[in-house]
């Protein structure tokens, strides 16, 4: 497995910068977190209810050495103790990329040092070996405000797509939805935390939810949601915010968790992992484990830690931890893939 | 000294490694390539070419803009963590002064341009002045139409360098004979060039803090600021968490 047999241990340096946070990671052995330093520019986005791309690219090139040294500090890491470098080059936003895949070159090229290039979402599922060994096979949910994907992994490192959105991402409904209700944007929390006060009073749509697929759509949902809204301003009737947001919640929570434990049963997984922004919010994770227990399914659910579910460096350096084992490792010629994706399951193999 | 080169501001690409000598090699490229897929590459091989380490440098000057803000950013962003993580200098020069110095002459006005879309430039104006490239107009983002006029305001005869095949009848129309236009040899950017500009430059005092030169805030900034004069308690804008 390891390249220099004399290493007692693996230490990796993992770099992600794939959308508005820059983080830099120490890993060990792929499951011990040395340091993971994350900057948010969650302010600087505030201002605009969303992230603007080339104000991204432009804080991630501000922070991008402070994040590697904070973590080579609290690791306590010299060059000359690291394995290889590694670092998210998709999918996300092209320039952000760039800043991670460009400092992490540099890094690499100026140690000696092996490159390993990392899918995001196959950090996004790793996040998990941060918390406890990965048993094969397995599900992964994988939802934030850019992706809304059921993922089947017959083994370490082999990732395929059995369910995506069809449209919008479902943290990308909390925050139009969000914004509707006039909530700053990111919205999820304080939707959360409003629904958790209302009832499921409107009946919004369970959108493709019987379809014999694991696809979802949350488009129908959010036009009903404005509708329901402008509609009831029309008639200058004030419509309960908690209402409006717990029957929005339950809808997307419906529709995610009747879907995810379908293809658990489908597929016959006995662990499910659940990462991404959106795995931090309180009602899906209740859902899924009444519903678990409900079912009396030998399911091990495992959600990360919230710090883990965001985007984060420590994720990418556990999945670093496996494709280096497999022996992948990227070049001086490595480029930012923008729309990266895990292939799809072939719909004749499925079980 | 021995200085490692690097601009990518356009489309362009030139890395060079440089003693206070000699040039020890450069490799400037003009094809349809990503910066970051080319960049590495041609400095690993520079690096092998030269028989050097990476460690052996003592200073890497980067053009930080303006320029293709994506292409300042891989330069800027391969700079400072190569500075950084080896612990050496770090120099910034002006993208547009890396094109001013291709032009030799000491009697003329030097104003080298970037197209910066919609009759709009970055520009400025250089001199050679005791053996010294000087800013003698600072670097700016400009409409055409207004900077020709501020220029020929100055009375000296002008030398445009750079991506000026675009401008150049309206140039020729508005300046008549006070202006020339550089060959086109003279229009890439050289590595060369730039390490020996780098050389001549005060390192940078706080390597974490360099940032390319955009010249423009992005629109989404612009308009905000236009209606948040005050920014709301939006400082700091990136924060550890």
């Amino acid at each position: 497995m390891q390249e220099n047999s004399s290493q007692t241990r693996e230490l990796i340096l993992a770099f992600e910068s794939s959308c508005d946070e820059t983080s830099v990671a120490v890993i060990e052995n792929g499951e011990k977190i040395l340091a993971n330093v994350i900057a948010s520019q969650i302010n600087s986005q505030k201002r605009f209810g969303g992230v603007v791309p080339e104000v991204a690219s432009r804080h991630h090139v501000e922070q991008i050495t402070l994040c590697a040294e904070e973590a080579m500090t609290q690791a306590h890491v010299t060059y000359a103790d690291l394995t290889a470098v590694a670092v998210t080059y998709g999918p996300g936003l092209v320039g952000a990329l760039l800043i991670g895949v460009s400092a992490a070159k540099a890094i690499a090229f100026a140690h000696q040092l092996p490159l390993i290039p990392v899918n995001h979402m196959a950090g996004h599922v790793y996040a998990a070996r941060l918390v406890k060994p990965l048993t094969y096979p397995l599900i992964a949910l994988l939802v934030s405000g850019g992706h809304t994907e059921l993922v089947y992994m017959r083994t370490a490192g082999q990732f395929e797509i059995i369910g995506d959105t069809r449209d919008d991402a479902a943290g990308e409904a909390f925050d139009k939805v969000g914004r509707v209700l006039g909530l700053a944007y990111p919205a999820g929390g304080k939707i959360d935390h409003l629904a958790s006060q209302g009832q499921d009073s409107f009946h919004f749509p369970r959108a493709m939810i019987k379809e014999a697929n694991y696809d979802f759509s949350f488009s129908g949902l959010k036009s009903a949601f404005i509708n329901t809204v402008h509609n009831a301003q029309q008639r200058g009737e004030a419509l309960s915010h908690a209402d409006l947001a717990a029957s929005f919640q339950a809808s997307v929570i419906d529709v995610i968790v009747t879907k995810t434990l379908r293809a658990v049963k489908q597929y016959g997984v006995q662990q499910l992992i659940m990462a991404g922004g959106v795995a931090a919010n309180s009602g899906l994770r209740d859902r899924f484990r009444q519903e678990i227990a409900q079912r009396d399914l030998e399911l091990d659910f495992v959600v990360p830690p919230l710090r883990l579910c965001g985007d984060n460096g420590a994720m990418i350096g556990a999945a670093a931890h496996v494709l280096y084992a497999q022996g992948v490792r990227g070049d001086a010629h490595l480029n930012a893939d923008p729309s990266l994706s895990f292939p799809y399951l072939a719909a004749n193999t499925t079980k | 000294m021995l200085v490692l080169a690097i601009d990518t501001s356009n489309r362009a690409l030139t890395v060079a490694l440089a003693s206070d000598q000699q040039l020890l090699g450069e490799i400037t490229l003009n094809i349809k390539q990503t910066h970051s897929e080319g960049l590495m590459p041609a400095i690993t091989y520079l690096f092998q070419a030269a028989k050097l380490k990476p460690a052996a440098i003592d200073r890497v000057a980067v053009a930080q803009g303006p320029g293709s803000y994506t292409g300042i950013r891989i330069a800027v962003t391969t700079a400072k963590t190569l500075a950084w993580t080896l612990n050496k200098e770090l120099v910034g020069v002006s993208s547009l002064a890396v094109i001013a110095s291709n032009v030799l002459s000491t009697q003329r006005l030097i104003v080298p341009v970037f197209d910066a879309r919609r009759q709009a430039v970055f520009t400025g104006a250089y001199q050679w002045q005791q053996g010294h490239l000087v800013s003698v107009l600072s670097d700016r983002h400009i409409k055409l139409a207004a900077w020709l006029p501020e220029l020929l305001a100055t009375k000296q005869p002008l030398t445009f360098v750079g991506q000026t095949a675009v401008f150049s009848d309206t140039i020729r129309k508005m300046c008549g004979k006070q202006a020339k236009i550089a060959p086109e040899a003279a229009n890439l950017p050289r590595g060369q060039q730039l390490a020996w500009l780098g050389q001549q430059a005060q390192p940078i005092a706080n390597v974490h803090g360099f940032v390319p030169t955009y010249l423009r805030k992005t629109e989404a900034e612009a308009t905000w600021l236009k209606n948040h004069p005050n920014n709301e308690g939006h400082e700091p804008y990136v924060e550890e968490i």
